[in-house]
Formats: structure tokens, sequence, C-alpha cells
């Protein structure tokens, strides 16, 4: 076995603990604290549905970002959902025989890409040429619109300029999750990518990303507006003990 | 609206007064800046998102994407960057990051994150009393964060170590011990309700009651304390007490809780917000009313729709068919839904009337049962009482209105160029209608709004008395002796 494979079997094995178990962590630190009072952004929906409705919403058309800018609205959501589009895609290289509805996105496919990088570098100019925007990015910030790009680009790359040998990629990765070591093919462009795609994976936790689990979680977005009718309690409000003012 | 560039630090000198000792260790917080503070705001920093969803979210997520930057009628009025909610929300985050995150802790300059220094609280004390906690920012951010629930706990933090601010920790003090934001004793405020009754007499010839501390009625109205003698807000208690007449509905208001307001809100202290929440529980029952209902004030009706019933609920002493708390509008519109009110709409016709959208009843509480309710019916009542009525331009009002520049706490004059800047796009907004529709008069249902509009208006060459209640539209209107 190449010490190639040797290190990347390492590297993902790796970069997938951190990504799995930091996210989990989070989530549960989400999950586990509590909101004491109810702070929803209204107007905001009556029901549980209406709830799930408006999270639905938050999260496949960017509701609020649309009410906001249209160019961020419009860079962002491109990349959004080309990036979905693709992770979808490389489900490919996880399963076998590949997901028969990956046969629906072949079309797609062809500008995913190019879309993904495209709303990329649309958010990343305008660090550049809004001046609100370019005073409120970190160096971190724009490191992390380089290792997206990056990404797409060496995605890109491997298709139309350095094709890489997608069955023994395929064999690498279901040997990876059956611990059953498969050579790695030692192209430029995948190791490349594999790389940005690992170092994405280890910061994912740790970082800004962390908007993708923050979401569902925001109070203002999935609290129901019932506080009239329903008493709620949680955290230090759960304390309070009124009955026994009443009566004393 | 134009949006315009950046002036860094051009309000970086705009902050209000410190409290003093004596407005501080009443509510529970040090007298002054204590030894090892640094220390000592960081460990309530810590506390502070770990007993809070939406802190801890809400540092986590931001993507400085940028969309709130500007959104913000500060940034908007003052062109200071540091008034964008993202930087805002930045000024805490850097510090959170530095003391409780692997990437502040390890990488601080590239997340951009803050050790806890004097400079650092320095601006924490200028910006943080630089927003209104009028939540615009969090409808406009694609994850909700609402800047306003970082502004609290700045301030929370600011008082836990000893940095609190005059105007709002004065007031405190005050409802505290007298049982309002002005400070108005209980046969002060008697008085004023007997030479209200005097005047709607000799206006009307009715005898309409302004009733205080009295067993048994039917409602307990709680109404914010500026009602009870300052323009414009009095016209809108006159005319509560003109409805309740109308309705035949028995009323009371009562000295325990004479004020609706609720300040403990805008420090971030969930033990003051408790604590004055918990007079109203007490004069309810004390009183033995049988609903409860809010008067014309936006922080307080936050306070009292989103707040109430986990603060001092349950409110199963009191009459359940009806919401507890209502609002005001609720009640009259009800009425009016039902035939049950009279009005001679021509008393309102010397006006053509806009409406301004109080922040926290627009984003932050509910009228009625649908969402968007607190849009419909103070609008449904103002046209059933004027003839006349022209909304401001429709991405200024409902639920993206412009806050009146004066809310969350610094509505105090050292703070004055501060408001009149943070006034400008309502200002904006509402000189287009006076322009393309005539407008001569804007009515609000807060008395933060109505107190801060009536001292801003001249500076931007409006007369004062353009600022109406709408119980005060109401009050011209209605006509009583229907039922005499
Ligand atoms: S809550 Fe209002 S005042 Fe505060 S930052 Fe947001 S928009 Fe500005
Ligand atoms: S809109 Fe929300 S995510 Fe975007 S910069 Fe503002 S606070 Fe951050």
């Amino acid at each position: 076995m190449s010490a190639v494979t040797v290190i990347y079997a390492l590297l993902f094995y790796i970069a997938t603990a951190i990504l799995v178990i930091g996210v989990a962590r989070k989530i549960f630190i989400y999950a586990r604290t509590p909101q004491p009072l109810k702070i929803p952004t209204t107007p905001a929906p009556t029901t549980r549905l209406g709830v799930a409705a408006r999270m639905v919403r938050e999260v496949t058309v960017f509701e609020s970002l649309f009410k906001s800018n249209k160019w961020t609205w419009l860079f962002g959501w491109i990349f959004h959902l080309c990036l979905f589009v693709e992770l979808t895609w490389h489900l490919r290289y996880f399963i076998e025989p590949s997901p028969f509805f990956l046969s629906w996105l072949q079309w797609f496919i062809n500008f995913t890409g190019y879309g993904m990088v495209l709303g990329l570098l649309g958010l990343w100019g305008r660090r550049f040429l809004v001046d609100r925007v370019r005073y409120i990015s970190n160096l971190s910030d724009h490191l992390m619109l380089a290792l997206l790009v990056g990404i797409g680009a060496s995605g890109l790359s491997m298709k139309f300029l350095f094709h890489t040998d997608i069955v023994s990629l395929k064999a690498f990765f279901l040997g990876l999750m059956s611990f059953s070591l498969q050579p790695l093919p030692a192209d430029p462009a995948l190791l490349v990518h594999l790389t940005l795609v690992a170092t994405l994976m280890i910061i994912f936790p740790v970082s800004k990303l962390l908007h993708a689990p923050g979401v569902f979680f925001s109070p203002t977005r999935n609290q129901v507006d019932n506080s009239r009718e329903k008493r709620w309690v949680a955290g230090w409000s759960a304390a309070i003990d009124n009955t026994k003012k009443a009566a004393g | 609206m134009k949006v315009p560039h950046l002036e860094p630090d051009s309000m970086v000198g705009s902050k209000p007064y410190v409290s003093k000792p004596e407005h501080n260790t009443p509510l529970g917080f040090p007298g002054e800046l204590v030894e090892g503070w640094e220390q000592k705001a960081v460990t309530k920093l810590g506390e502070l998102v770990s007993q809070s969803r939406a802190l801890q979210v809400f540092l986590d997520s931001c993507v400085k994407c940028g969309a709130c930057t500007d959104k913000c009628h500060y940034y908007l009025g003052t062109s200071d960057p540091k008034n964008m909610p993202v930087a805002r929300q930045d000024l805490l985050r850097s510090v959170y990051r530095r003391h409780f995150t692997f990437a502040g802790k390890f990488f601080p300059k590239l997340v951009g994150a803050r050790d806890m220094t004097k400079e650092v609280l320095d601006e924490w004390y200028s910006y943080f009393h630089q927003c209104s906690q009028c939540r615009r920012c969090s409808v406009y951010c694609p994850y909700g964060i609402d800047t306003a629930e970082i502004s609290m706990a700045a301030r929370e933090v600011m008082d836990s170590i000893g940095q609190g601010q005059k105007y709002t920790n004065e007031i405190l003090v005050k409802v505290h011990k007298i049982g309002n934001n002005l400070g108005l004793p209980g046969p002060a405020l008697a008085n004023t309700l007997e030479g209200l009754e005097e005047d709607v007499k000799e206006d009307t010839g009715v005898d309409v009651k302004y009733p205080l501390d009295v067993k048994g009625a039917e409602v307990l109205l709680v109404t914010p304390s500026a009602d009870f003698f300052a323009e414009p807000h009095v016209d809108g208690l006159i005319g509560y007490g003109k409805v309740f007449h109308a309705a035949g509905v028995s009323w009371t208001l009562s000295t325990h809780a004479s004020e609706a307001g609720n300040f403990g809100m805008f420090v971030g202290s969930s033990a003051n917000l408790h604590k004055i929440a918990m007079r109203i529980r007490e004069a309810a029952l004390d009183l033995g009313v049988k609903r409860i209902v809010v008067g014309e004030c936006g922080h307080a009706w936050r306070v009292a729709y989103s707040f109430w019933n986990t603060l001092i609920g349950p409110f199963d002493f009191l009459d359940p068919r009806y919401p507890v708390p209502q609002h005001i509008c609720e009640f009259t519109y009800d009425l009016i839904q039902k035939g049950a009110l009279k009005f001679d709409k021509s008393a309102n016709d010397d006006k053509v009337v806009t409406f301004h959208d109080s922040c926290n009843v627009a984003r932050a509480s509910r009228m009625g049962n649908m969402p968007g309710g607190q849009f419909v019916i103070p609008r449904e009542i103002i046209k059933a009482t004027c003839n006349h009525f022209h909304d401001m331009a429709p991405e200024t009002i409902g639920e993206g209105t412009f806050c009146c520049g004066g809310g969350g706490g610094i509505l105090t004059d050292e703070l004055i160029d501060l408001r009149i800047k943070g006034a400008m796009p309502r200002m904006q907004a509402l000189k287009d209608v006076i322009e393309e529709h005539g407008v001569t008069h804007m009515a609000a249902i807060c008395a933060i709004c109505k107190a801060q509009f009536t001292k801003i208006v001249p500076y931007y060459k409006l007369p004062m008395d353009m600022i109406q209640s709408v119980h005060g539209l109401v009050s011209n209107a209605i006509v009583l002796n229907a039922k005499q």
C-alpha cells in the first residue's frame, strides 16, 4: 500500500471523526441550552406546523435573506443549491450500486461546479467591493471562501482537464468505510481536492459553518408565537413559582 | 433609502452618563467598576451564554454575509460602521471568541478575537447604548440573529461589573421604590386622575371615570406612566377611559402597578424584569379583577404579550374568555367589530393621519389571533375614527418598520444627537407622505415613540403636536352620549 493511500485514509478518518463529534457536540450544546423567554421575530407562525413551514422556507429559498439583499441572496442561493446537488452527486463514491436518483442529476451536474464557484466569487467580490461588507470581513472569512473556491476549482479541473480514475477512487472510499484499505489514485488534482475537503471537515465544528445546524436552533425563527395561549418556561424561568406567592 | 458610506468612529464619543452607586446597589449591581472587572466580565459572559440558547446560537452562527449592515436606523443615520448590527455584535463576539472558542483561543487574529480590555469596555459602553433593541436586524438576518439579545447581554455584563447606565438604572430604582418610571406617588396619581375626570366632564358633559385602586373592577388597566400627564400620551389615556365608559366595562388603574414599562428588559436583567412584572400579578390578585388590559406602550407590550405568562403566569385566576393580557387596541377593536362604539369621524377631519408601527409591537409581539394582527388592528382603529389615512412607504412600516430612534433605554438628553440621527429614516418616510399625501399627523402606540418624536420632530422642521396617540384619535371621535 502506498504512503499516499495510508496518509489520506488516516486524514479522512480523522476529519470525519472531528466533523461528526464536533458537530454532534455543538448540536448537543444547542439542544441542552435553555431559551428562558419567548422571542420569535414576529409576525411569526402561531402553530408548530407554521414554524416548520417557516424553517423550510428559510433553509430552501433563504426567505429572510431574500427580503434583505438580492445580490447576496442570488450568489448565496446559487452557491448553496449547487453545493447541495454536488454533495448528493458525490454519494456515488460512497454507495454501491449508486443510488438510482443520481441519474436525475446527470444534467444539472454539468453546471453545478461552475455555479458553486460563480456564487462564491460573487460573495467574495462583495467582500471587496461593498465597503460595509469589507469592514466586517475577517481574515478567516476570506480564507473560508478561498477554501471553498479551491474545492470547487479542483473538482472542476478533474472533470474537464485531469481526469482521474473514478473506479479506483470509489473503491478507496468503499474500502475506507469497510476498514479495508484500497489504493488511492495519486493524481495531483485529486489530492488537492481531497486535502481541501478534509480541511473543511476539520474546521467545520469550530467555524462559522456552524450556521448550518445553528439555523434550526435559532429561537427567533423556531419558536411558535403562542405565548398567551401556552405558558412557556425553560432555564431560569422554569424556576419561577408564582403559585406559592399567590397563596401567601 | 440611501445607504451611507462608512465614517469609522464618528459616534464613538456618544455615550450615556454612567450610573452612580445609589442607582446600582438597590438593583443588586456593584456600585462602581469593580476590581478585576476584566475577568469578572468574561465569567459573567460565559454564564449568560450558557443560560441562553439565543446567545449560544447567535454568537456561533453569523457568517458575515453583510445582509444586516444597512438595516439599522443608527447606521443609516450616523454612518458609523460600529452601528451596523453585525459590527455591533462583533464587539461582544470578539471577546466571546477569545475566551470560549477554539479558534479564538488559538488563532485570535484570524477570527478577530479580542481580550476584554478597557478599550473594549469603552466601545461596549458607547455602542451597546446606540442600539434601541428594535430587532429590525433580526428580520433580515438569514439566521434570525437578534442584536437586541446581544445588546441586552452586554448591558447585563456591564451592570454586573458596576458599569451601568444612569438613565435606565435610575428609572429601575424608581419603579421598585415608587411604582412607576416617573416616580409619581399614589396621591399625585389620584389627583391627576381626578383632574382628568373634570376636564372630560367639561369637554363632553359626560361623567367618564378614571378609577384608581377599585377592588372588584372587571379590568385592570396597566399603562405607561407618561400617559398620566405628558402630551400626547394623556389624550390616549382619556381615550381609554371613554372606551371603557362607552362599553360599560368597569375598570381600574392601580397605584401598586402604575407602570406598564419594564426597563428590566433593556438592561437584560432577568431578576429586575421578573420583579417589575410581578407587581402586575400582585395588583390583579389584590384588586380581584377579571381581565388585564395594557395601554399604548411598545416594549411594555412586548414584555406583557411575550413574557408575562412565563414570568407571572399562570393566569388561571382571570376570565379565560379573554386573552391575557389584552392590548387596549384589541379591546377597542373588538368593540368596533361588534358595533358597540359610535364615532363621529369628522371630529378628526382636520387631520390626515399616518401610523408609525412601534418596533416592539411590530417585531416582538402580536395583537389579535393571526400573525400580523399588530399591523391591522391599530390601522383599523384609526380608519374607524378618521376619514383620512395614508401609510408610509411599505418597506418602512410593518415588520420592516424603523424605530423612532429613542427606544431601548436611550431616551435621555445626553444622547440627543444619537436620537436625532437615529430618527432620520423614519423622518424621511414621514416627510415623503407629507409631501405626497398631505399627511399632517403621525399616530403611535408607544410612550417612548411619542416622547422621542415630540422631542425630535422640531429638528426636522416639523411641528411637535403632529404626534398623536391612537386612542387620542379615538377620544376625539367617540360619541359618548349614545349610551346616556
Ligand atoms: S436591534 Fe435595532 S438598533 Fe439594535 S442593531 Fe438591530 S436594528 Fe440596530
Ligand atoms: S445578516 Fe446575520 S449572518 Fe449576515 S452578517 Fe448580519 S448578523 Fe451576520
